[in-house]
């Protein structure tokens, strides 16, 4: 079988399902905002796994970045300017110089090392958002702010008023983002990163500096992931402390590799399996995380591959 | 001029000396051989010139310059490439992929986040040529974690080609392989080296192998030189016949 004409086939049906899914969603039990959250969420799994499926790097700070973006738009529309768009660029600019400096402390840890030092850089921000009160509204969140409409001058499009408009607002930028990142993925520079996740020395002794090259992967993932954030905030119209938190982390972790993390599309089915099974159980129990949990481990058992492993697997016997 | 000159240099684990003032003098299009029995330090010692470690005492010097202290990748642009004694390849990766990526780098390209379609012809271009060159062809689409051990160090061997390097150090190339495997990456190395008048430094534990290869033989025995010569030279010392015999009689 042609594995280019699969992948093309399976990338037009993943466009044309996420270009409709406020239209089918209502048949499976969901709502727009519900569709956003998937596709924001996945945008946050697919750009930690740029990192942890394609340079074999696993983060667990990523909400770090991910919350620097949501207080970063909600901070500058409540304090700094009424301007949606001046807000996700701050949030991500913030977010991009933080990733910036960490990075160049980490670089060099490995494996567990690496991931505990994500945990503890994550959990200082966590700490700030969650202590510094009359800034950042401490453990209520920051709220008294919303979204505002986006102004081109010529006319303005209000993405708060209507879900839908919202949506494919969020789709748009989520095209931009994931576009960057297939591109990159497929370039001279996306192949040194692929040569470290498959044999780092190997990398080393072909010419490649794999920290140099490291650092740029983590910068890269850590700005997009930043760039779900702010979308999260602007969603819910309110940044959560919880969103920097380290289990956020991991909730991005569990998408990825739930999802499967060798894939490029995999975070966004394992995204969309966690966001609806969220919504559905913890309607029904208080307990969702352990279903969740339990959930995972069954796949990481066995299906390491995660879902699109699995799919694949199917596919190909 | 000669390309590589190793001075003095010493290596010590804790109290273990494993490469203990070692010095080596390699002229450009020489086939050299170092050998000696398991143990005696021929691994460190090209991490030594390579850049995987440091050494404790001593310099290397390569072109001219000196490389004591510059880092592998920088030692990779100087003109240095190398093989591991245990198979070192991108194994989820085809095999095209695996030529693709150092091909990529030796152009300069490995910032580069997007390629020209004449770029990326020519990357093409010259993979398929490195392809052919080791009869890889057949297998360019396959991964490389699925081919057979002389495969996958052909495979490995040409990644280091395709560095376009001056000096190729080459850590027990045939080690675990059939006698057909042995043969064919024996050839293939032999190619090599006349093709393009390659520098080549080789360990091996087996003397026998690089009998008909090396132009010098370099013998280390626990850390320290022992020999060096002709390979006929060599096979006559009585010093480098009592190391292996002693060696074999240890080990057997
Ligand atoms: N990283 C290391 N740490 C400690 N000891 C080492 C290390 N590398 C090699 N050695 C020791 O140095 C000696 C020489 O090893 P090596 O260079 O691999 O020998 P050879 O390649 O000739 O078989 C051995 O005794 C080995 O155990
Ligand atoms: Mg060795």
């Amino acid at each position: 079988m042609n594995s280019t004409l699969n992948r093309q086939i399976a990338n037009a049906l993943i466009w044309a399902l996420l270009l409709t899914m406020p239209y089918w969603i209502g048949f499976v039990g969901g709502y727009t905002s519900l569709a956003s959250r998937v596709v924001v969420l996945a945008l946050a799994a697919m750009s930690l796994n740029f990192l942890l499926g394609f340079t074999g790097v696993l983060s667990f700070g990523h909400a770090a970045y991910f919350g620097i973006g949501a207080y970063g738009v909600g901070m500058t529309i409540k304090y700094l300017a009424p301007s949606t768009p001046l807000g996700i660029l701050v949030g991500m600019g913030v977010a991009a110089a933080a990733a910036a400096i960490i990075g160049t402390l980490i670089v060099r840890l490995r494996s567990v090392y690496f991931a505990m030092v994500t945990i503890a850089f994550g959990q200082v921000f966590y700490f700030i958002a969650y202590r510094w009160n009359a800034v950042t509204g401490g453990d209520d969140g920051l709220s008294g702010w919303r979204t505002l409409p986006l102004d081109f001058g010529i006319g303005k499009l209000d993405i708060a008023g209507q879900p839908l408009t919202f949506y494919y607002f969020v789709l748009a930028l989520f095209a931009v983002a994931v576009g960057i990142m297939a591109l990159l993925l497929r370039s001279p520079f996306g192949r040194t990163l692929l040569a470290i996740r498959e044999n780092e020395r190997r990398a080393r002794f072909l010419g490649i500096p794999v920290e140099q090259h490291i650092w740029m992967s983590w910068l890269i993932s850590c700005v997009f992931v930043s760039l779900a954030g702010t979308l999260y905030a602007l969603l819910n119209n309110f940044a959560d402390p919880h969103d920097l938190r380290w289990d956020q982390s991991g909730d991005f972790v569990i998408m990825a590799v739930l999802g499967g993390m060798r894939s490029f599309w995999g975070p966004l089915i394992g995204a969309a399996i966690f966001v609806v099974l969220q919504d559905y159980i913890s309607s029904q129990t208080e307990n969702w995380m352990s279903f969740i949990g339990l959930f995972f481990v069954l796949i990481v058992l066995f299906f390491p591959r995660g879902v699109v492993g699995l799919l694949r697997r199917k596919a190909a016997s | 001029m000669s390309l590589l000159k190793v001075e003095q240099v010493s290596r010590r684990f804790g109290s273990l000396v494993a490469v203990d003032q070692v010095s080596m003098t390699v002229e450009p299009g020489e086939f050299r051989a170092v050998i000696g029995p398991n143990g005696a330090g021929k691994t460190t010692f090209f991490n030594l010139i390579s850049g995987f470690l440091l050494p404790t005492s001593g310099r290397i010097l390569f072109d001219d310059q000196d490389v004591t202290a510059v880092k592998p990748a920088n030692r990779v642009k100087l003109g240095m490439a190398r093989t591991f004694q245990v198979t070192e390849i991108f194994p989820e990766l085809s095999v095209r992929e695996n030529l693709r990526i150092p091909v990529e780098v030796a152009a300069g390209h490995r910032l580069k986040p997007w390629q020209s379609r004449a770029d990326a012809r020519a990357m093409d271009e010259r993979v398929d040529e490195l392809l052919q060159r080791s009869g890889l062809t057949g297998k360019a689409g396959r991964l490389a974690g699925e081919l057979s051990h002389g495969d996958q160090r052909a495979t490995e061997i040409m990644m280091a080609i395709a560095l376009n390097p001056r000096l190729l150090l080459l850590d027990e190339p045939t080690a675990g392989m059939g006698d057909q495997e042995t043969y064919d990456v024996t050839q293939l190395i032999r190619k090599l080296h006349r093709e393009q008048k390659l520098t080549v430094v080789l360990i091996e534990h087996d003397m026998r192998v690089v009998f008909h290869l090396a132009d010098r033989v370099m013998v280390l025995a626990e850390g320290q030189l022992l020999a060096e010569g002709t390979p006929d030279e060599i096979a006559a010392d009585d010093a480098v016949q009592e190391a292996y015999l002693g060696a074999e009689a240890e080990t057997a």
